[in-house]
């Protein structure tokens, strides 16, 4: 096993227009083993991987994959070297099935039947051995993230990949699920695949990997044995200073109820219901978090209280003005403009059009907002005006507005998003997934953000699968069960108490 | 998926010159088959269109048809709607002009009845797109489906009323009364001095093409209902997140898309028919989907793609007339060619382009 | 490329337009949307010119157009090239006619199928209703269940005209003969639409009908197979197609395009061309019907002698058939 190399990457270099994404890259993996990639928002991480899977074209450069020189000029190439690919942002086709989704490129010629045949026993065989659970015949857009994510690592699977680059795979996991990834990465790893490993979180880069490299603005600062390091040299290392990994806030000085939730009821697009008989509330001046395994009702949550997603009933309270849920016409502006901003779980579905120039996102839910234009027009000068400020207060990375969001890295939009729901200054904040796919540093200072907004004596409603970062946000910590709240505990509640109720194991205990 | 990179002057001229350029190749391959020279083919195409007075005036006469049913497709594209239907629409906004220049004609002049008609051609192209509209909004029946149907139903509309209600007393054709000069939009040639476009029709509606090019610019780009329109034409789930209703955004796109659709019959109508007749859109509203296509959606693209089929049309029928080898169908041949080059085979070139750019660009780079 | 040699190498093509122009004198002739070779109408006007050319050895020109606006150009085209006479067919030249008569008043033009009333244009028409009204007394002569049909193209006046004359000359046989018609649609697709034809034809057997009449251009081929599939009898218009379906033709009912071409060609061959509205029926020859050996067995001795009778009175203006298009709505 020692020291074969599955990959070689000899002066990678690529360019973005002004942007120097990557900068004479050398980098070798160690056949068999997991390397870890950890570096700040835009560091240069997603092209990198994305040059190995022939998404890009490196501008200069030499990759070897077994020892040969290989030019990887499509996906296709890449997956015949046997290169794999797990996107940051999942690459599915929401209106398949999961069996489509996985099978879709690999159909093996024109007798798709026979294909889908054999691509079903293949599944199955994959879902056993590394306990990847997924109804084939599940259309894809109504999974859950959590749940779309396992069908791109069976794609790359299936695609009988040696070398499975991961990107951020993560961040739309919940700790027991991001375990469980980690054994299968082991299992592969055991049986001789090589695993590269994207991620912000730095627990993870201790726990799995056997190398980790560190990238910064384009270049590989360091690699190092894992078990020769640790989390605050590599934070040190990607951020080029000490970062604080606790959240600093003082005690919450609750006030008035700012969010006021009664007997909410929520159906998903089958009928199913998945939000059933909440309610709660969330007073000025403190953050109440929502922890809960992903796909048990909190995404539903957030989306019925902006009005995105159709009640079956619920009347919720925004800063003093009542608004039935269940009503026919449910206008999320209208919602809006009572004082609540809502930052989604999934920025790309639903926080961004990513097809848009920066600071046109940066309006996205505010553009009929005065401040933006005149009657019916619009003033771009105002708009790009608060852009800009909104990027140079979030360290938005690159500095320019006219960038396409799409081409800017995945923290970076997120940033994008926070800062446009935040910097409305609203009664109300809804957050889901706040820091998901954040590096170390833009965590740190989203955090103090919210704490902020907190402070300011706003009310924050939080809904993270990140069970550490609810612990260290809120002030009090709902938890969400099968789409009731089955429990209400202090931030301080011990992880494993939470991870029962989370489970579902104490539920009849709450009734 | 990450898109390739190429500058954007390089996306929106040198890719569709490419594309125009492989199907003029393409279509000399087939002159040459038929045992004409290609060369003197591409020659008299040019000069039919361009090279003489009556032959400019002609094609900015056809180019007035494409921009407006170019502009139809191109709103409706930018909310990914894909509205087909702009033949129906012109056809019946071409009803609401007539109505106008019938009811004026003899006793205003036409500076008069033409905002009237303007308003008119709008007015009822917009209410023909309405119902496909309101379908697709309410009940999700795809616009492409009701929309082609429509078409359908506008040619019995209007058969009927030419045949049995507006058809002037004792006349073969079913069409209205011919109008007087109040109904009649003047000559390009006789509003600017020094230009003579003989006999061609271009007339005053080439410069509302022009301002209705202007206007859709600004709706898509510095407005907030343009920006409504791209966020739900780009992502809907981002569009209901940010309070935009897909009901409202549909209607209002497609009702937008017919009125500019309808405005074609201005040109036709009033421009130079001078009456309302059966048929007369023929085959416009669709070519406006290739000019929508060609144009990237742009109105500077569609003033250019529009002016191309234009030339098509009037260079080609000139084609036909100078060579008899050539018929009719052969252009329409040529024709189609030029569609499927810069619509169905768009990016048949791109990847190559992109990676040439690549190339290009990449030791720029590493000297820098 | 410079602008010199953009200018010269146009020049080369108003060089190669001008060579092709040196012929002057010629005829030419400008066909209706649908293309030349279009089964009747169009084909018969290029008939009657090539039968001009076969007869004199001379040349002429044609021109077939895409769609209405190209006519006019086509037009002037001629006209500046001085061909002579310049005929247009189809109603819908019209107004491309007058504005062509207008600039070039030197020039003579003709038009098949409308008036236009201009000092240098000459006018064919046609009194198709008097052609129909011999077909529909044929037709519910050889009727033997008393129901016989009409397939129109596309429902617009001069169609409704023709019915009216088929009716008026079913009518005129018996009051019980029962008229089932139909038309093909509201598009001039209805004239290219041979499917629907045949499926209307059938519907209309189906009701009992056994003679059917096609007035339909394209879409009556259908009509014709449909009628001859089912053993029924057809009846053709504008030109001779009795030979379709030899022994399932009653009568073809010709409209002389073909003739009105060839008359306007030699007459400025002639230099006898004159201006002026012909307007040609029965009595001028400009409508007829056809018996040959295709359907000499189909015709009895008492159906020819009717409707001779008939054609004679028309000729004589003793028998009048109503007109829609100036006497108003069909009486029947
Ligand atoms: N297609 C593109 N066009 C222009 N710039 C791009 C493009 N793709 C990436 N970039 C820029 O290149 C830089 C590196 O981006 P990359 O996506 O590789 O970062 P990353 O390390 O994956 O960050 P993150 O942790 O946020 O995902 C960023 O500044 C980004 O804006
Ligand atoms: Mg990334």
């Amino acid at each position: 096993m020692s020291e074969r190399l599955a990959i070689e990457l000899e002066g990678i270099d690529k360019r973005f227009g002004a942007v120097h994404a990557n900068k004479d890259i050398h980098l070798k993996v160690a056949k068999g083993s997991i390397h870890g990639i950890v570096g700040e928002n835009g560091a240069g991480k997603s092209t990198l991987m994305s040059i190995l899977y022939g998404f890009y074209h490196a501008d200069g450069g030499e990759i070897r994959v077994d020892g040969k020189t290989v030019t990887i000029a499509s996906s296709q190439a890449a997956i015949a070297l046997g290169i794999g690919m797990v996107h940051q942002h999942f690459m599915l086709v929401e209106n398949f099935t999961v069996l489509e989704n996985v099978i879709l490129g690999a159909e093996g010629g024109a007798r798709l039947g026979a294909g889908i045949g054999r691509a079903r026993a293949e599944l199955k065989r994959l879902a056993a051995d590394y306990d990847l659970k997924v109804d084939p015949d599940a259309v894809t857009g109504d999974l859950p993230v959590g749940l779309q994510q396992r069908v791109e690592i069976l794609k790359a699977l299936f695609r009988g990949a040696d070398v499975l680059i991961l990107d951020e795979p993560t961040g739309v996991l919940t700790p027991p699920e991001a375990d469980h990834l980690f054994r299968i990465l082991r299992v592969l790893r055991d049986e001789g695949k090589t695993v590269l490993l994207i991620t912000h979180k730095l627990r993870e880069i201790m726990a799995v990997t056997d190398e980790v490299s560190v990238m910064r603005r384009g270049e590989i600062v360091a690699t190092r044995e894992t078990s020769k390091t640790s989390m605050g040299e590599l934070a040190e290392l990607m951020v080029g200073r000490r970062v604080l990994l606790e959240v600093e806030k003082t005690p919450a000085q609750p006030g008035a109820p700012l969010l006021t939730v009664e007997g909410l009821n929520v159906r998903d697009g089958r009928g199913v219901e998945v939000v059933k008989d909440v309610s709660f509330q969330v007073r000025a001046g403190e953050i109440v978090g929502i922890a809960g395994v992903s796909g048990n009702g909190q995404s539903e949550l957030l989306e019925a209280i902006a009005g995105i997603r159709p009640a079956r009933s619920g009347i919720v309270t925004i800063d003093g003005t009542r608004v039935d849920l269940a009503a026919a016409r449910r206008d999320p502006a209208e919602i809006r403009s009572y004082g609540l901003a809502h930052v989604p779980e999934d920025r790309h579905r639903m926080g961004l059009v990513t097809r848009f120039h920066e600071y046109e996102n940066a309006i996205l839910g505010y553009h009929r907002d005065p401040a933006y234009g005149r009657g019916a027009f619009l003033d771009l000068d105002a708009i790009r005006d608060t852009a800009r400020a909104e990027i140079e207060k979030y360290d938005i990375r690159p500095p320019d507005c006219f960038l396409k969001t799409a081409n800017f890295s995945g923290g970076n939009q997120q940033k994008i998003v926070l800062a446009r729901e935040i910097e409305r200054d609203p009664a109300v904040l809804l957050v889901g997934q706040p820091t998901r796919g954040v590096d170390i540093g833009a965590i740190e200072f989203i955090h103090k953000r919210l704490v902020a907004l907190r402070d300011a004596g706003k009310a924050v409603l939080l809904v993270s699968v990140e069970l550490d970062e609810v612990r260290a946000l809120a002030d009090r910590v709902l938890v969400m069960f099968d789409g009731r709240v089955v429990g209400e505990r202090a931030p301080e509640t011990a992880e494993s108490e939470l991870g029962l109720l989370m489970a579902g194991a104490v539920q009849e205990a709450a009734e | 998926m990450m898109a390739g990179q190429m500058p954007r002057w390089a996306d929106y001229i040198l890719m569709p010159a490419i594309n125009v350029a492989a199907a003029f190749f393409v279509s000399g391959l087939v002159v040459l088959a038929i045992g004409e020279n290609p060369f003197d083919a591409v020659r008299i195409l040019v000069w039919g269109a361009f090279g003489w007075n009556e032959g400019i005036g002609f094609t900015l006469f056809y180019a007035t048809n494409f921009i407006f049913t170019g502009l139809a497709v191109a709103v409706a594209f930018h909310a990914s709607l894909f509205n087909i239907g702009g033949e129906g629409q012109a056809y019946v906004g071409g009803l609401g002009v007539a109505l106008a220049c019938l009811a004026l004609d003899r006793f205003v002049p036409w500076w008069v009845t033409m905002p009237l008609a303007v308003a008119g051609a709008a007015a009822f192209g917009a209410a023909w797109a309405y119902i496909p509209a309101v379908l697709q909004a309410k009940r999700g029946s795809h616009v492409v489906i009701t929309t082609i149907m429509f078409n359908f139903i506008a040619a019995s509309l209007m058969v009927y009323l030419l045949v049995n209600v507006m058809a002037k007393e004792g006349s073969m054709q079913p069409e209205t009364r011919t109008f007087e000069d109040g109904g009649r939009l003047p000559l390009l040639d006789t509003i600017l001095p020094g230009v003579d476009f003989g006999s061609a029709p271009a007339n005053l509606s080439f410069v509302i093409a022009l301002l209705a090019c202007l206007f859709t610019w600004v709706l898509i780009w510095r407005t907030r209902l343009g920006y409504e329109i791209r966020t739900f034409g780009a992502n809907q789930t981002a569009a209901v997140y940010a309070g935009i209703s897909p009901v409202r955004i549909t209607i209002v796109t497609m009702l937008i898309s017919g009125g500019l659709a309808g405005m074609m019959a201005v040109n036709e109508i009033m421009g130079s028919q001078h009456r309302l007749l059966i048929e007369f859109v023929s085959g416009y509203g669709f070519v406006g989907i290739a000019v929508a296509l060609m144009g990237r959606s742009h109105p500077l693209g569609i003033v250019f793609a529009a002016i191309l089929f234009g030339m098509l049309y009037q260079g080609g029928a000139e084609l036909a007339f100078e060579m008899p080898a050539i018929t009719r169908d052969m252009i329409v041949v040529i024709q189609a060619l030029v569609i499927l080059f810069a619509g169905a085979l768009e990016h048949m070139f791109r990847p190559t382009l992109i990676k040439l750019f690549g190339i290009l660009s990449a030791p720029a780079s590493r000297a820098a | 490329m410079s602008l010199l040699t953009w200018k010269s190498w146009l020049g080369g093509a108003a060089m190669l337009l001008a060579s092709s122009a040196g012929l002057s004198a010629e005829p030419a002739l400008v066909y209706s949307v649908g293309g030349k070779f279009d089964g009747s109408f169009n084909e018969a006007a290029y008939r009657g010119a090539e039968r001009f050319a076969a007869e004199t050895g001379e040349s002429y020109r044609d021109f077939e157009i895409a769609r209405d606006a190209e006519s006019l150009q086509a037009l002037r085209n001629f006209a500046r090239r001085g061909a002579d006479p310049v005929v247009a067919i189809g109603f819908n030249q019209a107004s491309a006619v007058s504005g062509a008569a207008a600039d070039f008043p030197d020039a003579n033009f003709a038009i098949v199928d409308m008036v236009v009333d201009a000092p240098n244009v000459r006018s064919v028409v046609f009194r198709e209703h008097e052609g129909a009204y011999i077909a529909g007394l044929l037709a519910a002569m050889a009727s033997k269940t008393g129901t016989i049909g009409f397939v129109g193209g596309m429902d617009i006046p001069i169609i409704r005209r023709f019915l009216c004359g088929y009716r008026e000359g079913a009518a005129s046989v018996s009051g019980d003969v029962r008229v089932i018609f139909n038309m093909a649609g509201d598009t001039p697709a209805a004239f290219a639409d041979p499917a629907r034809g045949a499926e209307l034809a059938r519907s209309q057997i189906a009701r009992g009908a056994d003679v059917i009449i096609q007035a339909a251009g394209g879409t009556g081929i259908g009509v014709l197979q449909a009628v001859a599939d089912a053993g029924k009898l057809g009846i053709g218009t504008d030109s001779n197609q009795n030979g379709l379906h030899p022994g399932h033709m009653l009568t073809s009912i010709r409209k002389r395009i073909d003739t009105a071409v060839y008359a306007n060609f030699m007459d400025a061959r002639a230099g006898a061309w004159t201006p002026g509205v012909q307007e040609l029926g029965l009595k001028e020859g400009g409508m007829d019907w056809v018996l040959d050996a295709d359907n000499r067995a189909l015709v009895t001795s008492a159906m020819e002698a009717a409707a001779r009778a008939a054609e004679a009175g028309i000729a004589q203006g003793r028998l009048s058939v109503h007109d829609t298009m100036r006497d108003g709505e069909c009486p029947l």
